[in-house]
């Protein structure tokens, strides 16, 4: 395959590679990480993710569009307000569907399992309504378009690199969430062992409707980022999520980490597949793999310990 | 789910032209009175298709809602426009056309089921419909089996004749061969590297390419490659493009991968307008560069037989009529032309025929021509495809194409091209 090529083309190629890798596992912890908060910490499946994931990238559309008619010199900006914007929308959706639906559903995980696949028809068909069935297209500011030239055959787009610190900066804030404040220690004592947690006082239902929000909130977030990558339209989301549950459960459902080390291990498997047998043999080879693991280790990649 | 019944009453729904009907509605009560002069019913309809004095009912079946609906609404818009000029012009054999229109909702049995309703229920005098080919499949054995007629927009991978189907767009050697000839010719193209979806349409242009490139041409293709539907990451293909350098890039991606893709090369340092590679795409119409942005794709080539920037007189007269019914921020691409034209076949047909019956339809498609065609010219071949002209368009930022290159001759329909399979 390298016949015919000198060791500087080769190593370039290479290197260029390799960040097809790491900016595939950002895009892939992006997606997953709302999902596998409400999933590992409450164990609802939530069906409509690519849904909201969807709404964050409308969000960015409409911000967009917003700039553009009334704040042209601030147009360069836009992406980080549009962000924020999608985390906010979501967040409020995702509270607000928590208290309509999903509290009514805990203990009944096949129940939210169709409530939210309900839930995403409904969003598709609603985006089909307001903005046609048509994709639209997002229009990024000049700076965000193009590569950076490290070499003369190594270049780094620019989205990608955009991508990837969305993604450490995102993981890093939930490890801080989780891990080292106040609300991180009443969700993991919740999930451990909820009636015990309510006896010393946690609001369980307040700490559920918040974590469910946070899942979409960072979901409107990943959705906000794709815009740059991919496609914006009604039933966009389909193309998300079959990988995103992959992801989330090869991790081990109810550990961020196994999330991330799950999005490290499928991304570069896959994009190095991709290089040296195509795409379609590629998902084939990464989806037998994982069927094969989990076989082995029904409870994924890093399952928690825990007494049932 | 009947819809925007065209009646005397003049009350009409629908999304397009409201106001104009307020005025069609005074001219239709005329040109009812005016009907005496058609041929009695049961002269031009033997076969119980629904068919009155004064109406003619049709189906329309595409998907409006689910993946697809993005693709096929301006296949919708097309037909129903056609329509309602048809019944401007006073109708076919002085009936005017009504439409039933029925939901596949992307979703293959369900297009089979609603074929199967519009013909046995509502006994319709053709369909127009289907969009994918896996949507024609599934409908197809449904019209042959009560002897419907489907008008099919689609350009699509050939290898399918069928006596009850009239395939209005181009079959895949009409679309291949001449763009593969140009880029040889006048760009001088060595090398090529297919890219597509992972289904029947692309898999089978890409083996029809790959034959004429490598047996007729005698120049090399140094890469192949499907991914699947949907796929959304292009990062790894990019950089093996990179590595082998092909001098055009031929590109058979559908749906949102074609966003990610395009939105990728370019963010991969790619700028199509130094054509070094050149992109050479069959799937992306001004359609799909709505979603993609026009800044992404700006220089490619794109082999059609329709452009929305096409000059001629029936063209112009087209797109004034689509943006006034629609919207003046519509586009308009290959297969919504090609569903253009399907009612207007269908109506020359049945005028040269003297009849609804599909069965004399039949006989008399060979040779009909429609010269207000806003491609220009077309003729039905013996084998129910078009004869038309391939053209090559370079898309331009703002999002339409500027046509480079045509055929001078219409290219002759071949859905069985022999040595290519």
């Amino acid at each position: 395959m390298f016949d015919g090529y000198t060791t500087s083309e080769v190593m370039s190629i290479f290197a260029m590679q390799g960040f097809a890798g790491l900016s595939l596992f950002s895009v892939f912890v992006l997606m997953a990480l709302g999902l596998a908060i409400i999933f590992g910490q409450m164990g609802v499946i939530n069906m409509a993710h690519g849904e909201f994931m969807i709404l964050g990238a409308y969000t960015t559309y409409l911000t967009s569009g917003f700039f553009q008619s009334y704040l042209p010199s601030l147009f360069g900006g836009y992406f980080f307000i549009a962000m924020i914007l999608a985390f906010l929308v979501c967040a409020a959706l995702g509270a607000l569907v928590e208290w309509l639906m999903i509290r009514r559903l805990y203990h009944r995980p096949l129940d939210t399992l169709l409530a939210t696949w309900g839930l995403s028809l409904i969003m598709q068909q609603a985006y089909r309504s307001i903005f046609g069935a048509r994709e639209v297209g997002v229009e990024l500011p000049e700076w965000m378009l193009g590569a950076f030239n490290v070499t003369d055959l190594v270049q780094l787009p620019i989205n990608g690199l955009f991508v990837m610190i969305i993604a450490l900066l995102i993981a890093g804030g939930l490890y801080l969430l989780m891990y080292r404040s106040g609300y991180g220690t009443k969700v993991r004592a919740v999930v451990q062992n909820r009636p015990m947690a309510e006896a010393v006082g946690i609001n369980s239902a307040g700490i559920d409707r918040a974590t469910f929000a946070l899942g979409c909130g960072i979901a409107g977030v990943a959705g906000a980022a794709f815009t740059m990558i991919g496609s914006t339209g009604p039933s966009s989301g389909q193309a998300y999520i079959v990988d995103t549950f992959l992801i989330v459960v090869f991790g081990g459902a109810q550990s961020l980490i196994g999330t991330i080390v799950s999005a490290f291990g499928i991304s570069q498997a896959q994009s190095t597949m991709e290089f040296f047998m195509g795409g379609s043999m590629a998902k084939v080879l990464t989806l037998l793999v994982v069927v094969g693991i989990l076989m082995l280790r029904p409870e994924g990649l890093m399952a928690l310990k825990v007494r049932r | 789910m009947k819809m925007n019944k065209q009646s005397t009453t003049g009350g009409t729904t629908g999304r397009w032209g409201l106001g104009r009907f307020k005025l069609l509605a005074a001219s239709l009560v005329l040109a009812a009175t005016a009907n005496a002069a058609a041929p009695p019913t049961e002269e031009v309809n033997t076969t119980g298709l629904a068919v009155t004095d004064d109406t003619v009912t049709v189906g329309i079946l595409h998907s409006i809602t689910g993946t697809m609906a993005i693709s096929e609404i301006g296949s919708v818009q097309a037909e129903k426009l056609a329509i309602s000029q048809i019944n401007e012009a006073g109708g076919v054999l002085g009936r005017q056309v009504e439409y039933v229109q029925e939901d596949g909702a992307s979703d293959w049995p369900t297009f089979a089921e609603k074929a199967r309703k519009l013909l046995r229920q509502d006994n319709v005098a053709a369909i127009f419909g289907a969009w994918t080919s896996a949507s024609r499949k599934a409908v197809l054995p449904v019209i042959e089996q009560y002897n419907g007629m489907l008008y099919y927009p689609t350009f699509y991978e050939g290898l399918e004749q069928s006596p009850n189907v009239v395939y209005t767009g181009q079959e895949a050697t009409q679309q291949i061969l001449a763009s593969l000839n140009w880029a040889a010719e006048e760009k001088g193209a060595k090398t090529f590297y297919l890219l597509g979806s992972d289904y029947i349409w692309p898999r089978t242009s890409n083996k029809i390419a790959r034959k004429h490139i490598e047996d007729m041409r005698g120049l090399k293709v140094v890469g192949e490659e499907y991914y699947p539907l949907g796929h959304t990451q292009f990062n790894s293909v990019i950089n093996k493009i990179k590595l082998r350098k092909p001098d055009v890039i031929f590109a058979s991606v559908v749906g949102g991968s074609n966003v990610a893709f395009y939105k990728q090369m370019k963010a991969a340092g790619f700028d199509f307008t130094e054509e070094d590679p050149l992109l050479l795409t069959i799937s992306v119409t001004e359609d799909e560069i709505r979603g993609i942005g026009g800044e992404n794709v700006e220089g490619i080539y794109a082999s059609m037989k329709y452009f929305q920037s096409l000059d001629n007189p029936n063209n112009e007269e087209f797109v004034a009529a689509f943006k006034e019914a629609y919207g003046d921020d519509m586009v308009i691409g290959d297969v919504t032309q090609a569903a253009y034209l399907g009612p207007w076949l269908w109506k020359a047909a049945v005028e040269k025929a003297g009849s609804f019956d599909i069965d004399k339809i039949r006989e008399e498609f060979a040779g009909i021509e429609f010269n207000k065609a806003p491609e220009g010219y077309v003729r039905i071949h013996e084998n129910h495809h078009l004869w038309s002209k391939t053209r090559i368009g370079q898309a331009q930022s703002d999002g339409q194409y500027k046509v480079v290159y045509e055929t001078e001759e219409l290219m002759e329909p071949d859905p069985f091209p022999e040595g290519y399979q």
